[in-house]
């Protein structure tokens, strides 16, 4: 054997190991969704059962979880989303140490652990608004750093755009509204569409932040936790089999839908 | 400025302020000043809220000091988010350089998508699959006993060990993406013509893949120290009462010891840790803060 092929060879066999280490724990995980032990494990497997799906359908408390990430989601796609556009938009026009120093700001909430973002929510809004843990101190929280994440997905999209088509439009009279809406948003859609999409994500799996401004109210990533804390049954694993599923698809739909853009992008510049 | 509004007209410009000045104002700088003014304050009933009593003091800080406990707590989740930053660095190099560097150009979108997905299932979710793997019947366990390691099950939840390696493998992603993507820009030909020359793949790595990859290393270990730091849901769900993490305390001081004052002087202490570390850093890489935030 020479060096070459044994090298690729060591290369193959790590890359192996490496994404067995990734994908092996979750579908173990999945797999004890399937046992009928009344502890999740697959270790000894006492027999194959889909009971635990429906135990889990029956769980008045998950769906009510689900009602209230769903809205907060939604919520934070309201919030987040416009925030990132706006500051995307601002920080294109700039070109000087207030670009800089605005960008630094802007994705500072994203180098400062959750729990921080959480409690500093937390503490500012009872002190200055009294305002106390629930729905909507949950969505500005969040919303905090997801809108940073945003900005990030708009500016580089902006960075491909052709401002000419702007100056083109205004000089040709149309007002900066047209503008607006006519060129820069329809461009900007693929990014808008990107970025509610990962808002959500981000604030549906939202653990650390979310733990302290809450309040009274509990999503499903929260609902998860206290179940494995007290609880724990293979309907834990049901509905963490069904979230990864769906993962999985937005991931993959997600691909496509961006692989087929960058293949627009690049066809038509002839 | 003058060609932001010459750009979208008043209206829009004024728009665009008034949204980045609500972001920044209300939701980043306003609630990060107030916490660490709210942490210099003695915890007081609200009755005595703005009297004599109501002055700026190091006392919250002081508590770490005398506190042995939380102390010990404060110094294990560096060296543990450390050691979590050192393993993951030392883990995903040879995939990022080969990713970056070696993989065949058609089969990478399949193999960035393969990391994708688990990087977008929920954190708490990839969690509870290490608590599954680690628990007392669990599988590692019978394999470990199988393979005549153990005689017999041992507990592998409810210590520093166990949240250590779900950290690892929660975290180990975060380190990848940077690392690859700073090493996507090196030109191969440097490569092949160091190897020309007659170096060694160490020497390669050494003088020419690490330093070019140097902000993305900065990066990648920077978001995963400040992930493993300020990680609540792995301690949580892998530690027990024995392995308890800094965010930990930090919860109990809000929602069990009733002292937000305290609470808050340990979360600056927690930012504090987490920008020293991105100055540690940017110092041993050499790398400004305009690569890192790229």
């Amino acid at each position: 054997m020479t060096a070459a092929t044994f090298r690729r060879w060591m290369t193959g066999a790590y890359l192996v190991v490496f994404f067995g280490y990734l994908f092996l724990p979750l579908a173990i995980m999945a797999a004890a969704t399937f046992n009928t032990s009344r502890f999740p494990t697959v270790t000894p497997w006492m027999g194959f059962t889909l009971n635990w799906f429906t135990a889990l359908w029956a769980d008045q408390r998950m769906w009510q979880a689900l009602g209230t990430s769903l809205l907060i989601g939604a919520g934070v796609i309201a919030v987040a989303v416009p925030l990132g556009l706006a500051a995307a938009l601002l920080l294109d026009r700039l070109h000087s140490r207030a670009r800089t120093f605005l960008y630094a700001v802007m994705v500072s909430p994203l180098l400062t652990p959750g729990v921080i973002v959480g409690i500093s929510t937390l503490v500012f809004w009872r002190q200055w608004f009294g305002v106390t843990g629930g729905l909507f101190l949950t969505i500005v929280a969040q919303s905090s750093f997801i809108a940073a994440y945003a900005m990030l997905l708009f500016l580089a999209r902006l960075q491909r755009f052709d401002s000419t088509l702007e100056e083109a439009a205004l000089d040709l009279g149309a007002t900066h509204g047209q503008v607006f809406r006519r060129i820069t948003l329809p461009y900007l859609t693929p990014a808008i569409l990107s970025a509610s999409f990962l808002a959500f994500l981000q604030s549906f799996e939202n653990y650390n932040t979310t733990l302290f401004v809450r309040g009274l109210d509990t999503t499903l990533t929260i609902y998860i936790a206290s179940k494995v804390r007290t609880g724990l049954t293979p309907a834990v694993n049901a509905l963490s089999l069904i979230l990864i599923a769906l993962t999985i698809l937005g991931a993959v739909v997600h691909e496509v839908l961006r692989r087929r853009e960058a293949r627009r992008q690049a066809a038509p510049a002839e | 400025m003058t060609e932001v509004l010459r750009r979208y007209g008043p209206v829009l410009t004024g728009l665009i302020l008034a949204a980045v000045a609500v972001w920044l104002a209300l939701l980043v700088v306003l609630p990060q000043l107030l916490m660490v003014d709210f942490s210099f304050r003695p915890s007081l009933p609200p009755s005595k809220l703005g009297g004599p009593e109501d002055v700026y003091t190091l006392k919250n800080y002081a508590t770490l000091w005398t506190n042995q406990i939380h102390l010990a707590i404060f110094l294990k989740t560096i060296w543990a988010s450390a050691l979590v930053t050192a393993v993951t660095l030392v883990v995903c190099y040879p995939v990022a350089f080969y990713l970056a560097q070696v993989a065949p150009r058609r089969r990478l979108p399949t193999l960035i998508l393969m990391l994708v997905v688990p990087f977008w299932i929920n954190e708490l979710l990839r969690t509870f699959a290490w608590y599954i793997i680690l628990a007392y019947n669990g599988p590692l366990n019978v394999l470990l006993v199988k393979l005549g390691i153990f005689t017999e099950p041992q507990r592998l939840l409810g210590g520093d060990a166990g949240v250590i390696v779900g950290m690892v493998y929660v975290y180990i992603l975060f380190m990848v993406f940077p690392i690859t993507n700073a090493m996507e820009s090196l030109d191969r030909n440097q490569i092949e013509a160091a190897r020309d020359l007659g170096s060694g793949w160490l020497r390669i790595h050494r003088r020419i893949v690490i330093p070019h990859a140097k902000p993305g290393i900065a990066v990648g270990c920077i978001m995963t120290f400040m992930l493993a730091a300020g990680s609540y849901a792995v301690p949580a769900l892998l530690g027990g009462p024995q392995s308890r993490w800094f965010t930990e305390v930090i919860y109990n001081w809000f929602f069990e010891g009733g002292n937000w004052n305290q609470g808050a002087a340990y979360a600056f202490i927690l930012l504090v840790l987490c920008i020293g570390f991105i100055l540690l850093m940017m110092r041993l890489f050499r790398v400004g803060l305009t690569d890192i935030a790229k």
